[in-house]
């Protein structure tokens, strides 16, 4: 093997060092007894059992967890909906919709987030969970669309015509034949919707009302009042969950665009 | 061919792409139409307060110079995270792309990607950890550097930029390797028997075919981080005060929402620019 070659190894191993060292640690730390992070490590589970007995976090926890799946939902079935629009019909303006798509996801979330507050002020919502799931769906059906129109580019269009020369109706056709090819793209847009809502911390930080904080602004306002191995016990937990929904995604969505 | 629906199937697409439009409509656009409004205004027309067009808060941005500087420090700060991601996430991408094959390249590359689909917050907390004073990563220097390390980094801009690195260093990693995944190998082994050297194929082919990914991932590096506030916050202290902090501030501490919308669409404005200037690039490197 050349140098080279090691080299590249190397260089791949220390990133992913980079990358998971810190993560690592902080998971390691919430099993120390020591609420300074001090050293020598003593294991122990006094901060999951603080954790279960903190009705803060489980009631913010429970909150994260319904805004996401609502979220998904809504977000998966608009999303797909518009995705199928855009796969069959051929209109005037269709570039200038696919192009709309991409403002939720480019323009920082703190001038989106601030400018969802203004605006839900102005017509008279203001903040609190309905505003939060408002925010997180438009920020969630750009992905679904994108996710959900790259598996309709695999999709042979004859057997649409095929159905309908056979006497399906628009309906049947959808419901029989276009969506079960589609399946895995909708789950994988599906799961990326709740991913993108469940770890959602700026949009939710300017819409949720103090005292009905979803988990990430929890923790936020947590960190900032200083350090606390609940939060961090939390964040342990919350890091896992969302790295084994992405594992999951994984199987119906390849990233590399190969597979 | 454009624009030859029938009437029922106008109809029918219609109905399908009404509802997602309709709520990007309200939630995106409409509230970014609104802010720009109100940006305008001397006081939040829902309070007691009498209410005017002014353009005072564009005039603050530019009469004291405070907003200017700390736009310019975001910006200095996306450059500095967009160029270390680029170093150190290209040759990873490389790597991947190229010298690793089968399945393994496929598990290390959504081993990469993997940190980014996780909750953004959480690492950039667990950096706080790693960093602190007297904290994991001083006493493991400790263990093999003698004498007692004081690194001193929590707390401090190097911080910042170590925590916002980890955010997006998987962004580029990500566009750079679709792009160099799509360079054919026979391009490269014809390249080499021609004689051409390992540098000259890098500079010569691979880099040129693979810019654009590499530019559209500098791009959604450099968006988010020049907008960037929870970072600062966390991992800055009292160096932590960028222009995006200045923005939350006006928001949920001074309660100044017009000058706080003035100063996001001032960020708007500049991020927008970008994306207009950069738009062939990222249309070719996402495709």
């Amino acid at each position: 093997m050349s140098g080279l070659r090691i080299a590249g190894y190397a260089w791949l191993a220390l990133v992913l060092v980079f990358l998971y060292a810190p993560i690592f640690v902080m998971a390691a730390m919430s099993f120390n007894a020591s609420p300074f992070y001090q050293l020598p490590f003593e294991a122990s589970f006094r901060w999951y059992e603080d954790l279960a007995a903190n009705t803060a976090i489980r009631a913010a926890a429970t909150r994260s967890v319904l805004i996401a799946l609502a979220a998904m939902t809504i977000a998966t079935v608009l999303g797909t909906a518009a995705a199928l629009a855009l796969f069959r019909y051929d209109f005037r303006g269709k570039r200038v919709l696919q192009v709309l798509l991409f403002p939720p996801i480019a323009i920082p979330w703190l001038i989106t987030g601030t400018a969802m507050l203004i605006f839900f002020f102005a017509i008279g919502l203001g903040r609190g969970t309905p505003a939060v799931l408002i925010g997180h769906v438009a920020l969630a059906l750009p992905y679904v669309i994108v996710v959900v129109n790259a598996r309709l580019a695999s999709f042979d269009r004859t057997l649409e015509e095929a159905a309908r020369a056979l006497g399906a109706g628009p309906w049947t056709v959808t419901r029989r034949v276009t969506l079960p090819w589609i399946a895995p793209g909708v789950v994988a847009g599906a799961l990326f919707a709740f991913a993108v809502s469940f770890d959602q911390f700026v949009v939710s930080y300017f819409l949720a009302k103090p005292g009905d904080a979803t988990l990430p602004v929890l923790i936020y306002t947590a960190i900032r009042k200083g350090f606390t191995p609940e939060i961090n016990a939390v964040s342990t937990l919350i890091i896992g969950a969302s790295m084994a929904l992405m594992l999951v995604v994984a199987r119906f969505f390849s990233f590399g665009g190969h597979r | 061919m454009a624009g030859t629906l029938n009437a029922g199937e106008g109809r029918r697409a219609a109905g399908l792409l009404a509802p997602a439009y309709l709520w990007l409509t309200l939630a995106v656009f409409m509230p970014l139409s609104a802010m720009l409004f109100f940006s305008f205004l001397t006081a939040p027309p829902f309070g007691n307060e009498p209410v005017a067009a002014t353009l005072a808060n564009y005039f603050a941005f530019f009469e004291t110079g405070t907003y200017g500087r700390l736009l310019w420090k975001s910006v200095k700060l996306g450059l500095w995270v967009t160029g270390l991601c680029i170093l150190i996430g290209y040759p990873c991408a490389l790597v991947l792309a190229k010298q690793i094959r089968g399945r393994a390249r496929e598990a290390l590359f959504l081993l990469v990607i993997l940190p980014f689909w996780s909750n953004s917050l959480v690492r950039i907390f667990s950096w706080a950890i790693v960093l602190r004073g007297n904290g994991v990563l001083e006493r493991a220097l400790d263990l093999v550097w003698p004498g007692d390390v004081r690194l001193g980094l929590m707390f401090t801009p190097a911080a910042v930029v170590i925590g916002l690195v980890h955010s997006y260093l998987p962004y580029v990693i990500l566009t750079s390797y679709l792009a160099l995944q799509a360079i054919d190998d026979d391009i490269i082994a014809a390249a080499r028997s021609l004689g051409a050297g390992r540098l000259t194929i890098l500079r010569r082919l691979v880099l040129p075919l693979s810019l654009s990914g590499l530019l559209a991932g500098a791009v959604l590096i450099f968006v988010p981080v020049v907008g960037s506030f929870m970072e600062p916050r966390i991992l800055g202290g009292r160096f932590g005060t960028y222009y995006g902090t200045v923005v939350e501030d006006q928001f949920v501490a001074v309660f100044n929402w017009p000058l706080g919308a003035a100063l996001s669409f001032i960020l708007l404005a500049v991020v927008l620019l970008i994306l207009a200037l950069s738009s062939p690039i990222l249309r070719k490197g996402l495709q």
